[in-house]
Order: structure tokens, then sequence, then C-alpha cells
């Protein structure tokens, strides 16, 4: 029987079919993925990493809601001049408590993994009220509104960090417990830029 | 297969159903490309968000592209999937009520998922935002629409099943798949949930289901619309049934390993990414192939290709299958991804396959099928070839000014001076761009526009039309015989 004897079979058969279907689609992803998700050197995190406290944790979901990721990447690569540019090349165990990854596809603005820091909290604020006052070719939205908005509104930080906590973070009882007194009297915009000025501070030795 | 029982020979075929879902998909690329065409006015005047969040870029985005995707696309492929699965078995859908309720609700889930993302409710994923709520509601649906499609497969007439229908078939199992590995999470609420994969395996899972829903929806997909429309709207047999049976199963293969071809240079493990390179080089193979087997299909056609603007769209549309899909692996080679790696011809180049292959091939099948489906002829020709035009204009000059931006960035980025420094600031280099951003903004609102001009036309013949009804043959071509009684 040749291969197109063989194959006359298979269109015939709707199982046959399905079931070649999926068999033939689940290789590259068996080998691919799998291996990956039980390797330890991908899920330890470098010295120094701790999850993140309650309002960058508030100001990281922020940025996930308001998508900044479609235009600012979180991912610096091992090239001379991205290094000089933004800092040492990002490494996976600076990523364990990112749930999801943030690296992002574009970057339309630059790349902020090593942004923590660079800038003040005072610039930052201005930057989000009006972004051209202080970078004038920026085509960035202005932000304006989280400065009126408290931080966790919906009352789920607690929520949140158990959640994250039941997946492995190391959040402590007593850090849940006072979560909501962090976020007190803070707005948006400020658990923003506290996320900002943690990114990337961690570095792994040498970097 | 013995053990099913012959239905009694059915009347007609449900087209009703075909027709709701071609009204949505057109109605969904308007509010897509209104939304797409919006958001790159915001990057040349980024006061056009007007301080209201909603409409601020990053929303406006993630709307774009699920209105695109999830609403322009994949209605399209539901509808013409169900038009062409009835046809190439010769007999009624399996049970036309479940169809219908994918109908309205996979409505229903783009209009939540919409508005869901307009109020900031995001998984942070790309491609796959939606949160988890939703995320179950598509699984549900998608497994009535594969019931409802494998179903009819499994009552045909016909004994061989034709191609088409394997990369239909293809579509609806893979992205269950990956659609379900990829949105496991833990949820915090209604609107909030965590990533069962964190950091580096998350990028892993979600390049492997965001390059997939590429391949496998806008690839896969409108291959089998493709493999119908293109030998139907010619009138002529697909010109080699080997090279489709070979192109097939080495496409399905290979797709699925390039995904992390996304993650160059990244905390990835690098044969990861190696494999993914080597991979997506390749998927030219297969890919190529059934480009060429389409254009060879149409190569004698050529008094019908001159007076069908519907053939001329899909025939234009290869040509952009062909090209995104030698761009793709080129972009895929870590010393060219160097360069066009987080740049705008990222975005060039998800728009020669979004707008050049994926919209134009179904603004074809739509100007084939909506008067068959209605029993009237198109209301204007000329003014599809008016569209025509306007929509090669549109992607053409967006894909170029994509490439200008994009080559711009990057190399201008990994610039050094004399002295080892980086060359030009970040902003120096936003500020070049926006000659390409206002150009992009052109030719998406030709896009765009001529998009508009293809739903009058459809409506125009649609309206005040009563639907047809068609029957399918009553011979039976598959063995064994149908039981007695059928005519």
């Amino acid at each position: 029987m040749n291969l197109m004897d063989w194959h006359r079979r298979i269109e015939r058969h709707t199982g046959l079919l399905v079931f070649g279907i999926i068999a033939v689609t689940s290789v590259g992803g068996l080998v691919q993925i799998v291996p990956s998700l039980f390797q330890t050197s991908l899920s330890t995190p470098v010295a120094g990493l701790e999850p993140y406290p309650p309002l960058a944790l508030e100001g990281r979901d922020i940025y996930i809601r308001e998508s900044c990721s479609v235009c600012h990447s979180q991912q610096v690569r091992p090239l001379l001049a991205e290094v000089m540019r933004y800092g040492a090349t990002s490494k996976a165990g600076e990523f364990v408590y990112d749930r999801p990854f943030l690296w992002g596809s574009k970057r339309t603005g630059p790349d902020l993994h090593r942004i923590g820091g660079k800038y003040s909290d005072a610039w930052h604020r201005l930057h989000f009220m009006d972004p051209r006052a202080v970078v004038p070719s920026s085509i960035m939205p202005a932000y304006r509104w989280l400065a009126e908005r408290d931080a966790d509104t919906g009352g789920s930080i607690q929520n949140r960090m158990r959640a994250l906590q039941l997946l492995g973070h190391p959040y402590t009882d007593r850090d849940i417990y006072f979560a909501p007194q962090r976020l007190a009297g803070k707005s948006e915009l400020d658990a923003l830029i506290a996320y900002l000025q943690m990114l990337g501070v961690s570095r792994p030795e040498g970097g | 297969m013995a053990a099913i029982k012959w239905p009694a020979a059915p009347t007609t075929y449900e087209d009703d159903v075909v027709l709701a879902f071609t009204i949505a998909a057109v109605l969904w690329s308007l509010i897509g490309m209104a939304a797409g065409v919006y958001a790159a006015a915001e990057l040349v005047w980024p006061a056009l968000n007007l301080d209201f969040a909603p409409l601020t870029f990053g929303r406006l985005r993630t709307v774009h592209t699920n209105a695109v995707l999830f609403g322009f696309a994949v209605s399209a492929l539901m509808g013409t999937s169900f038009y062409t699965v009835q046809r190439t078995c010769h007999i009624r859908i399996f049970a036309p009520n479940l169809a219908w309720t994918v109908f309205f609700a996979w409505q229903l889930i783009v209009i939540a998922g919409a508005v869901s993302l307009f109020m900031g409710a995001n998984a942070g994923k790309e491609y796959a935002e939606l949160e988890w709520p939703i995320d179950i509601a598509i699984t549900v649906v998608w497994v009535i629409y594969g019931v409802v499609f494998f179903g009819t497969i499994a009552i045909r007439r016909i004994e061989q099943i034709y191609i088409s229908n394997w990369f239909f078939g293809a579509f609806i199992l893979v992205v269950a798949m990956l659609h379900i590995v990829n949105s496991l999470a833990i949820p915090v609420s209604a609107f909030k949930s965590y990533s069962l994969y964190a950091g580096a395996q998350d990028a892993i899972v979600q390049w492997w289901y965001g390059h997939n829903a590429v391949g496998f929806l806008l690839t896969g997909g409108f291959l089998g619309m493709m493999y119908y429309f293109l030998p139907k709207q010619s009138e002529r047999p697909i010109w080699s049934y080997r090279l489709s049976v070979l192109s097939f199963w080495a496409f399905a293969y290979s797709y699925i390993w390039a995904g992390p071809h996304h993650l160059h240079f990244s905390a990835i493990p690098e044969w990861v990414q190696t494999l993914a390179m080597v991979m997506s080089l390749i998927l030219l193979a297969p890919s190529w192939a059934t480009m060429i087997n389409g254009i060879m299909t149409v190569s004698t056609a050529r008094q019908k290709l001159r007076e069908d603007p519907g053939l001329k769209l899909i025939v234009l549309s290869l040509a952009f299958y062909g090209l995104a899909m030698f761009e793709g692996p080129m972009m895929a080679i870590r010393s060219v991804n160097i360069i066009s790696h987080f740049t705008e011809w990222t975005i060039g180049h998800v728009h020669s396959g979004a707008l050049g292959w994926n919209a134009l091939i179904t603004f074809g099948c739509f100007y084939f099928m909506v008067p068959r489906l209605v029993g009237q002829p198109l209301w204007s020709v000329r003014l599809a070839n008016i569209h025509f035009w306007l929509a090669l204009a549109g992607v053409m000059l967006y894909v170029l000014s994509m490439w200008g931006a994009g080559i711009t960035q990057g190399v201008l980025w990994l610039s050094l001076d004399e002295l080892g420094q980086v060359r030009y600031g970040f902003n120096e280099i936003l500020a070049a761009l926006q000659p390409y951003y206002l150009l992009r903004l052109l030719g998406g609102s030709a896009f765009f526009v001529g998009a508009i001009l293809m739903s009058i036309n459809l409506f125009m013949t649609i309206s005040g039309q009563r639907t047809v009804t068609v029957a399918p043959p009553t011979t039976s071509m598959r063995s064994p015989a149908p039981a007695a009684g059928t005519p």
C-alpha cells in the first residue's frame, strides 16, 4: 500500500482525521513546552528578588489594565547597544513573580525593564500628567485620570495576594493583613509609579 | 462509520446562519478597522485620547485586535466553514439549532469582550486578553462549534472528506487546544485572574498560543476558505491533489514549533529559540506549496480573472499570503530578528497578513457567496472593482510605511558612534517616525473606506431580497449507499 492509498483511508474517516490532526500538532508543543515547565532555572528567583509589595502589585495590575505592554517591552536583549541604552540583560530569574509575563512585543516607547530608579517619582508624575512637557517628541497619551482614582477601589488587594500566595509567591499572612493599609490614601498613579520604580532593580550578580 | 444511521435526505442547506455570520463579520470588520484607524491617528496626534481611559491607545489597540480577530476573522470562518462543509458533504448542517446557538453566543462573547476591554478587564496576554469568565464561554461555544462541524462531516453523503474541511477541522481542534492551555489561571474576581504560569515559562506558553492562533486561525482556517472558494469561483479543479495532501500535513506539523521565534534573545532556553527558528524556515516549504497550488489553479482562468472582482481579490490575497509567509520565516532568523524585533516592521508584517491575506480573501469570498445566498447578482461590480484598488493601495501604503519605520527603528536603536556610545536618543528616533505614522494612517484609512464600499454593496445586494434555499444533490457519492427510500 503506498502512501497515497494509506492517506485515502484517513480522508474517508472522520475519527482518523481528527486523531491525525491532534497527533501531528501536539508534537511541537510537547517538545518545547513540557521540558520548560520543569526547568527549575526558569522558576528560581534571582538573589534578592521579592514578590511585589501591595502598592507595586496594584501598580502592575494597572499597567496590565491599561495595556502598557503593547507599547513598552520589558526585556533587555544581550546586544551591546541595548545594554548601553537600557541596562543589564534580562534574566529568567527576575520574572518568577510575573503573572502574566509582560515582556511585550513592541517598543513604540522605550523598554522599561530597567526603568526602576532612573527617574524621580516627581518626574514620573509630571510625565504621566503631560508627557510632552518633559519629552517634547513623545507620543504617549496622558494618563491624568490615574491621579484622581484611589488605588484598590475594588478592595480586592487581599484576594489578589491570596491568589498569588496560592501560586507560591512568598507572601506572609501578615503581609496580606496589612496590605489595605499600604494602599490607604494612595492614588492609582502612586501605585503605578511604585511599580515602575521597582522594575529591574533586583539585578542578578554582575548585572 | 457504519454505526451512523443515514438521515432522511435533507431538503435544503441551512444557509440563513451563513448569511448571519457574513453580516456579523462585515460589521465587526468595520468596528475593528475603525478602532484601528483611530488608534493609528493617536500615534500621530496623541491628544486624541481626549483624556478618556477607554479611548486611550493601550485599551483601544486591544479592542482593535480582538474585534478583528474574534469578531471579524472568526465570524467569517464560522460562516464560510458552515457554507463549505454543507456543500462538500452534500448534506444539511448537523443540528442547525446548535449552529444558531454558536452564532448568537459567539456574537455575545465578542461584544462582552469589547466592552470588558474598554472597561479595563484584561488578562494581560497578547491576543488572549479576555478574562476567565469569557474564556470559559469561548471554550463552551467552541466545543459546540466543533460538534456542529464534525457532526456534519460524520453524516456526510460523499465518501471523501474535502480538503477545505481538513483545514477548517485543524483550525477548530488546534485553537481549542491553544486556548485552553494558555488561558489557565487562578481567578481573583469576575474581572481579574492570575496566569497559572509565570515569567519565562508563561512567555513560552503564550507565544506557543499567540503564534499558532495566527497559524491555525489566520492561516489554516483561511486556507480552508481558499481551497473551496478559489476552485469554485475560477471554475477550475485544484491543481494538485497530492501537493494539497502533503502541504496540509507538513503545515500542521511544522507550524506549531515556530512560536518561540517571538522570544529571540530573551531569557528562555536557547535551544527552544533555535528550534523555533529552524522550524520557521522549514514552514516556508508547505506555505509556498499551498500558494503555488492556488495560483496554478487559477492560472488558466484568465478571462474570469479579468471580469470577477471577487476572484481578483482572492488571487491578490494569495500573493500577500506568499509575501507574508516568506517574510515571517525571514524575520524568525536570529540575525534579521535583531533588527526587526520590537519594531514597526512586525506591525507591517502582521498587516500584510491580516489585511492583504485574511481580509482580502474574505472580501473575495463574500462577493461570491452573498449573491448566491440571496439569489441576486452583486449590486455593483464597478463598486467592487473600486474596492479592489482601494484595498490594494491601502495595504501597500500600510506595509511600505511600516517597513520604512521598522528598519529605521531597528537600525538606529542599535547604532553606535566612533566612541562606542549609543548614537541616537530614543526620542530622536521616535521623532523621525512621524511621516511613516501619517502614511500608515492614510493607508489604513483607504483600506477602511474600501471596506465601507463593500458593506454598502453587500447591503444593497441583500436588502429587499428573500434568501434562496439551495438543495444538495440527491445522489449520494458515498458507499455504502444510503438506506432505501432516499430519493
